[in-house]
């Protein structure tokens, strides 16, 4: 099953390389990996999303709590969390087209971030079922070009209130 | 005080307490080496290959219970250490390995003897470090010393450019180190500790199965008191022997591929398993989901990683070996009131019955020296009491079997990689820890050869180890391997033109002693340990004798072959039909 996990390291050169050589020497993939500053400037967060059973998963967390630099691993999976990916997608933009594009972009609140004669490029925000859902419509239209950003995630609340998920009711999303 | 970069590695190691470092110079480190010359407090041994250097350093670490030093070279030196670095890592032992890199300017340019160690060590050791600035050198060490001794022991690189040995700066060596990342627990979970204490005082048919963890934390005296008062079988691991007594009468010896039978009969059949610093590798449980079926697992290691690594536990305790067999002792004694079980339990009696319908032997030969018999009349003459190192392969497995060890951190051998090279310069290295000391190297003749060059090391720096080959001309365990799996093609096993082993100590100046028939070995032991020099001896031993007991790889422990199959119509051995194709693919 898929999982996302969080990783709070040693801002410090060769890092990232020990991380992902965790997951390269045992024959893992990374399906989609995201690193930036935090709040500290001398640690960063990595955030991995990656697939494997549950002991597979249990070995490799082991693992990246065994590299010195890295300080807390935290998988989200486990509770409730939030996730984000931004894409920003070219398309074709022939005349008969642009009505239907100008619609999909609405409905999903995407953002038309730049516009050329021909393409329009877009970003769109949200977790990975609603940019992968944009793509789908988009695709009949014509892709040109497509770049995503790694996922980013976040618990919802604290490590200690984060065991007790049931209580918790469901946010609605603002806009 | 401002020192210089090379100044400062030589304070710092000082300050660590290193007395002896293993190494060889080359162009980046001449800086260090300057201030090493005439340098009273440290010692330097100059070996002839750098892959020796780590394994003296490792040897050292593992005799003395210190952490080893090795000092190389940039480029070559550094890709040599390699080998070494991984075998440490394996058999998670104490060392800091200092490599010299070209000027960080350089550094990614291809520069002369320039090779990417960090990156290329980095999977192989607990950590490494590239220091970038002369201001991080003194901390670095610290770090790397600390990160190297505490845990689980493993091998720490640290690269220093040139540059940095050469700049200057203010010299303060710390006096603690905090790594927010690194927090090993040593103490086990008291609910853990008392679910595990049940346990054991439930079970009918526990054993103890102890690893190196147990050797690497000094908690054999732990050990033995638990094992002693509630009457536990122990049976220890190739890395383990020597945690306890091999004499004691609790002791079952090693398990696992070349186990004895009684051993693995008792592993196979118990019904608590408590495994103490051992990490339930394949050469141990055979085929996993046949491992002890009918047991409870009690696993205490100090690194989570272990646990749940091969096999389900049940009842996991993360922890320093010793502290945590320390309170399961306290807690057990407190259940039974300070009372130590007296008396053969039924298990004890099953197994000694074990023990008489099969014991480890050996048909020894009136005309042809047989391996066990020299490593027997090797162990009868010192009575488990010398520094063993050994290499890998056959002689290795009868060294393990054959050699009752008396205590901890006598026997140094290379379990985790099988690094065939190991077994010389480890005696070296624990020789030099303790001059005074018998330190006997077991290798086979495939295996001396890897490392033989430290020859002149021993004579330079008067290391008097007593080296036996075990000389059958063939990789034997790979030649046991065809005979048994392979039909008998014997494929590149067979070691042509060996040299004069005789001639070859006494090119180096050594003492060469040759044995050809059993009732020359005695004599030969005589005079090889009365010299004080470093001797080879050529055993001449029967090429065609295979390890036994044998679990065919893949094959469930309690599946043992006993001998060599009987020959067929057409005069080749035959194979044990039934194992074969698995052992191949699972091999």
């Amino acid at each position: 099953m898929e999982r996302i996990i969080s990783l709070l390291v040693e801002n410090k050169f060769g890092v990232l390389v020990r991380v992902a050589g965790l997951f390269s020497a045992r024959g893992f993939n990374i399906e989609s990996l995201s690193v930036g500053p935090t709040i500290d400037p001398s640690m960063s967060l990595i955030t991995i999303v990656t697939e494997g059973d549950e002991r597979i998963l249990e070995q490799i967390t082991k693992q990246l709590n065994k590299l010195i630099d890295v300080i807390k691993v935290v998988d989200l999976t486990e509770n409730d969390f939030v996730e984000r990916e931004t894409t920003l997608v070219k398309i074709h933009t022939r005349t008969e087209d642009r009505a239907e594009a100008f619609r999909i972009i609405e409905i999903f609140r995407a953002k038309i971030v730049d516009s050329t004669p021909t393409t329009y490029t877009v970003e769109i925000t949200g977790d990975a079922q609603k940019v992968e859902a944009f793509i789908n419509q988009l695709r009949p239209l014509g892709l040109k070009e497509l770049v995503r950003s790694g996922r980013i995630a976040i618990a919802r609340d604290d490590a200690k209130a984060a065991g007790d998920h049931k209580r918790r009711q469901v946010v609605v999303e603002a806009k | 005080m401002k020192l210089t970069g090379a100044e400062i590695f030589v304070e710092s190691l000082k300050r660590e307490g290193v007395k002896t470092v293993f190494g060889l110079p080359g162009g980046v480190v001449l800086k260090i080496f300057d201030v090493l010359y005439g340098e009273k407090d440290l010692d330097f041994v100059l070996v002839r290959h750098e892959q020796a250097a780590i394994h003296m350093a490792e040897a050292y670490a593992r005799a003395t219970g210190k952490v080893g030093v090795a000092l190389v070279t940039s480029g070559p030196g550094a890709t040599n250490t390699v080998t070494g670095l991984v075998n440490a890592n394996l058999d998670s032992c104490p060392i800091v390995v200092f490599t010299g890199q070209v000027l960080t300017s350089l550094i990614g340019n291809d520069a002369f003897q320039e090779a990417d160690i960090v990156g290329i060590s980095r999977s192989c050791t607990k950590h490494n470090y590239l220091v970038k600035h002369v201001n991080e050198l003194a901390q670095t060490i610290k770090e790397a010393f600390y990160i190297a001794g505490s845990g689980r022991p493993g091998p720490v690189l640290v690269d220093i450019p040139k540059d940095v040995s050469m700049a200057m700066a203010e010299f303060t060596y710390p006096d603690k180190v905090y790594i927010r990342g690194y927090n090993p627990t040593y103490e086990g979970n008291k609910w853990q500790i008392k679910q595990a204490a049940e346990a054991i005082l439930k079970a009918e048919r526990p054993v103890l199965y102890v690893g190196g963890g147990v050797i690497n934390s000094d908690g054999s005296g732990e050990l033995q008191s638990l094992a002693e008062l509630l009457n536990i079988p122990v049976t220890m691991t190739l890395m383990g022997l020597g945690a306890f007594p091999g004499t004691h009468p609790l002791s079952l010896g090693m398990l696992g591929m070349h186990g004895a039978h009684a051993t693995n009969l008792a592993v196979h059949n118990c019904d608590l398993l408590i495994a103490v610093g051992s990490r339930f590798d394949d050469r141990v449980t055979g085929k996993i989901n046949e491992f002890v079926p009918h047991a409870k697992i009690i696993h205490v290691d100090v690194d989570p990683t272990s646990i749940r690594k091969n096999i389900h536990v049940d009842i996991p305790i993360v922890g320093d070996a010793r502290a945590v067999l320390r309170d399961l002792l306290a807690q057990v004694t407190a259940m039974v009131g300070g009372k130590r079980r007296e008396g053969k339990t039924p298990w004890l009696t099953q197994i000694a019955t074990w023990e008489s319908e099969r014991p480890l032997t050996y048909k020894a030969d009136a005309k042809v020296i047989k391996p066990q018999f020299v490593i027997d009349m090797i162990y009868r003459r010192t009575r488990g009491e010398a520094i063993i190192t050994s290499d890998v392969g056959q002689h290795q497995m009868w060294t393990a079997q054959f050699y009752k060890f008396a205590k901890p951190r006598t026997w140094l051998n290379s379990g985790g990689l099988g690094t065939m090279g190991y077994g010389f310069p480890a005696a070296l290295g624990a020789q030099r820890a303790f001059p005074d000391q018998l330190v006997v190297c077991i290798t086979g003749d495939g295996s001396f050869q890897m490392n033989l060059q430290e020859l002149s090391t021993a004579m330079a720096y008067d290391l008097p180890v007593k080296v036996a080959i075990i000389n059958n001309g063939y990789h034997g365990m790979v030649r046991q391997w065809q005979q048994l799996f392979y039909d008998g093609h014997y494929s590149a096993s067979r070691i042509e033109c060996g040299p004069d082993y005789v001639k070859l100590a006494e090119a180096y100046g050594a003492v060469g002693l040759r044995a050809t028939e059993p009732h020359e070995v005695d004599d030969l032991l005589d005079e090889a340990f009365a010299v004080r020099k470093p001797v080879l001896m050529d055993f001449q031993v029967d090429p065609y004798e295979n390890c036994y007991p044998m679990v065919p790889a893949g094959g469930a422990i309690h599946q043992m072959v006993y001998e060599d199959p009987q020959p067929e119509a057409g005069g080749r051995p035959s194979t044990p039909k039934d194992t074969q194709k698995e052992s191949i693919s699972l091999a």
